[in-house]
């Protein structure tokens, strides 16, 4: 145990992240990444899980591609807690002293990731986007969007260990499912039992506005300014329905009250990259760009040729949101 | 109650300059404001005190012309405020922030602690779980209503992805709000009389008990090693012409193409 040093550490690590005992996909695309980087730096890459009765889960983040999986299993870390989570990382992370630990840039590990980052006197860099190892310095290089996305930056950790980032989900890709592969389970045991916290989860309230999660969704169907009304959105949520895609928003629409602040999209709101992202009268502010330019496939749908949004997108339809959603839907139930 | 809101002062525009020579923001050419999202914590720190009583102070830390966002604070309607400006905290990355930030809050005093959810300049949303780690109280972040509130206890809600968690813990308590959780109010016309007259007090790291060492650039782990502007290399779209239905059609065609249309 003690303090994580560039002579000391060792090893990628990918942390887990589980919600009722199902893992968030982005574990599985950062454990793709992970690869790559612990093949560069000719180190394992390790995989970590926190929960309660998980053991039966460890298997699957190796057929992923992880050399070593490290289980801390207790009662105790059943659901998220941010105290309780980030000391069992953190006395975990001092025993075996990864030089580079990094999650999801979910609700959660954007969370507790940064109270371990204090505890183990590490930096940590939100919401990456890339990692590069300098072929030198063996450094990692954590490169992610600031302002908004109007700023890109690389980011280096030269001295303190680990090399903690948190990464957005959608952009990096996971390894195929190897079946065959083999690797290592330990079982962490630590004192969880004796850790302080002075919170406690009492319920879990589904979404229930949302029949689609924004973050999941392949394909989402937007509304901003240009739909003018509450009553209006209702021609969103058709397309959405017929194409089967969730429901977003810009923060204009939101802002005016049409659609809870959940559907947001955008700097402010939640970032997203679908395979398939349909902006209906949304000019395409920086902010709103910010949060959906990463999808695979943008539809523009505005009156004002001019309008910011045709820059990102592929196809784009100049009009009468009022005139071509409809026609869109007859055409798709018709088909 | 003593309620602390921390605040930042950030760039209010889309036209970042940077400056070639170190690769930093520079931040003193653009117009300043107060981080947006942090309206709704000085929103929600105003609501406690109306509830339960006590005293709101704003806390910020940068150079002296970060007062002028402090004022803005007190013409809501917050008791006090502080600045931390010194030289030796300049270039703290998140890590520096927040043990800076613990230091001004420990001595100030603190029931409940509030952070916006993140600010528009930087985007990490890490300084306000860190500064909770910090000062060893709990952090519940992403926070869009809180569901109760005592001298003893909160129970809040934490947006998650998809859908809340409701979560019940014992002062004292940092969190971090979305702007769902109030419509901050404006600045009334008493509290700008006052905040034109009032003078923040300002805190240099001695005046805190805060360690060099671990504060500013020395006390930062990361380093910003290059700054770029984003290519947007999307292209052209492909305008779809015709009337609404040819139009339609050959979008339809698309998409289906690519097998969205099930």
């Amino acid at each position: 145990m003690g303090e994580i040093t560039k002579e000391n550490c060792k090893g990628v690590w990918i942390v887990a992240e589980q919600r009722k005992n199902e893992y968030h996909k982005v574990t599985f695309e950062l454990l793709g990444k992970g690869r790559e980087i612990a093949d560069t730096l000719k180190e394992e890459l390790c995989a970590v899980i926190m929960g309660e009765n998980i053991k039966a889960m460890a298997q699957e983040l190796i057929k992923y591609g992880a050399d070593k999986v490290y289980i801390i299993d207790h009662s105790r870390l059943k659901d998220y807690n941010d105290e309780l989570y980030a000391e069992a990382l953190s006395e975990l992370a001092k025993q075996y002293k990864p030089s580079v630990m990094i999650t999801g840039a979910t609700a959660v590990g954007r969370s507790y990731f940064a109270r371990v980052s204090i505890k183990l006197e590490a930096g940590l860099t939100a919401d990456c986007t890339g990692f590069e190892v300098d072929p030198e310095t063996r450094n990692l290089y954590q490169i992610r969007p600031a302002f908004g996305g109007n700023l890109m930056a690389k980011i280096v950790t030269p001295d303190k260990r680990p090399q903690m980032a948190t990464a957005r989900y959608k952009v990096f890709k996971p390894l195929a499912k190897d079946e065959a592969r083999k690797g290592e389970i330990i079982e962490a045991k630590f004192p969880v039992d004796t850790y302080k916290t002075s919170s406690q989860m009492l319920e879990f309230i589904e979404e229930v506005e949302t029949t689609i999660n924004l973050s999941e969704a392949d394909i989402i169907v937007s509304g901003g300014r240009g739909i003018g009304g509450a009553d209006n959105f209702k021609i969103i949520r058709d397309l959405a329905e017929a194409i089967q895609g969730a429901v977003g928003a810009s923060r204009a629409a939101v802002d005016s009250g049409w659609i809870p602040y959940s559907h947001q999209v955008g700097q402010t709101g939640k970032t997203v990259s679908p395979k398939l992202y349909i902006a209906c009268g949304i000019s395409g502010a920086i902010q709103h760009l910010a949060g959906m330019s990463s999808s695979d496939i943008i539809v523009a749908i505005n009156k004002d040729p001019e309008a910011p949004i045709f820059s990102v997108a592929k196809y784009g339809i100049v009009g009468d949101v009022f005139e071509v959603i409809p026609a869109l839907i007859k055409k798709i139930k018709g088909a | 109650m003593d309620i602390v809101v921390c605040v930042k002062q950030v760039p209010d525009t889309t036209n970042i300059k940077v400056d070639p020579e170190t690769g930093t923001l520079k931040r003193e050419t653009a117009g300043t404001i107060l981080n947006p999202f942090d309206l709704y914590a000085i929103e929600e720190g105003l609501k406690i005190k109306e509830k339960l009583g006590g005293k709101v102070t704003v806390i910020t830390m940068g150079p002296p012309m970060a007062k002028e966002i402090l004022k803005t604070a007190i013409g809501m309607g917050v008791d006090e405020a502080v600045l931390i400006s010194d030289r030796r905290v300049a270039g703290s990355d998140t890590w520096a922030t927040s043990y800076v930030l613990s230091k001004a809050i420990q001595k100030l005093g603190f029931n409940v602690v509030l952070f916006g959810k993140q600010a528009i300049d930087g985007d990490t949303a890490q300084v306000g779980p860190s500064t909770a780690e910090f000062l060893n109280i709990p952090c519940i972040t992403w926070v869009k209503k809180i569901r109760e509130i005592s001298d003893k206890e909160m129970v809040a809600e934490m947006m998650m992805e998809d859908g809340v968690d409701v979560i019940k813990v014992s002062l004292p308590v940092a969190i971090t709000v979305v702007k769902d959780i109030n419509s901050p109010r404006l600045e009334s016309l008493k509290g700008k009389m006052r905040a034109k007259k009032y003078e923040p007090a300002t805190w240099t790291l001695d005046d805190i008990g805060g360690e060099e060492l671990k504060s500013g650039l020395k006390g930062s782990p990361t380093r910003v090693k290059q700054t770029w502007s984003p290519q947007r290399d999307f292209g052209h779209a492909e305008i779809f012409q015709g009337e609404t239905d040819e139009k339609v059609a050959k979008l339809y065609d698309k998409i289906k193409a690519i097998g969205f249309i099930k």
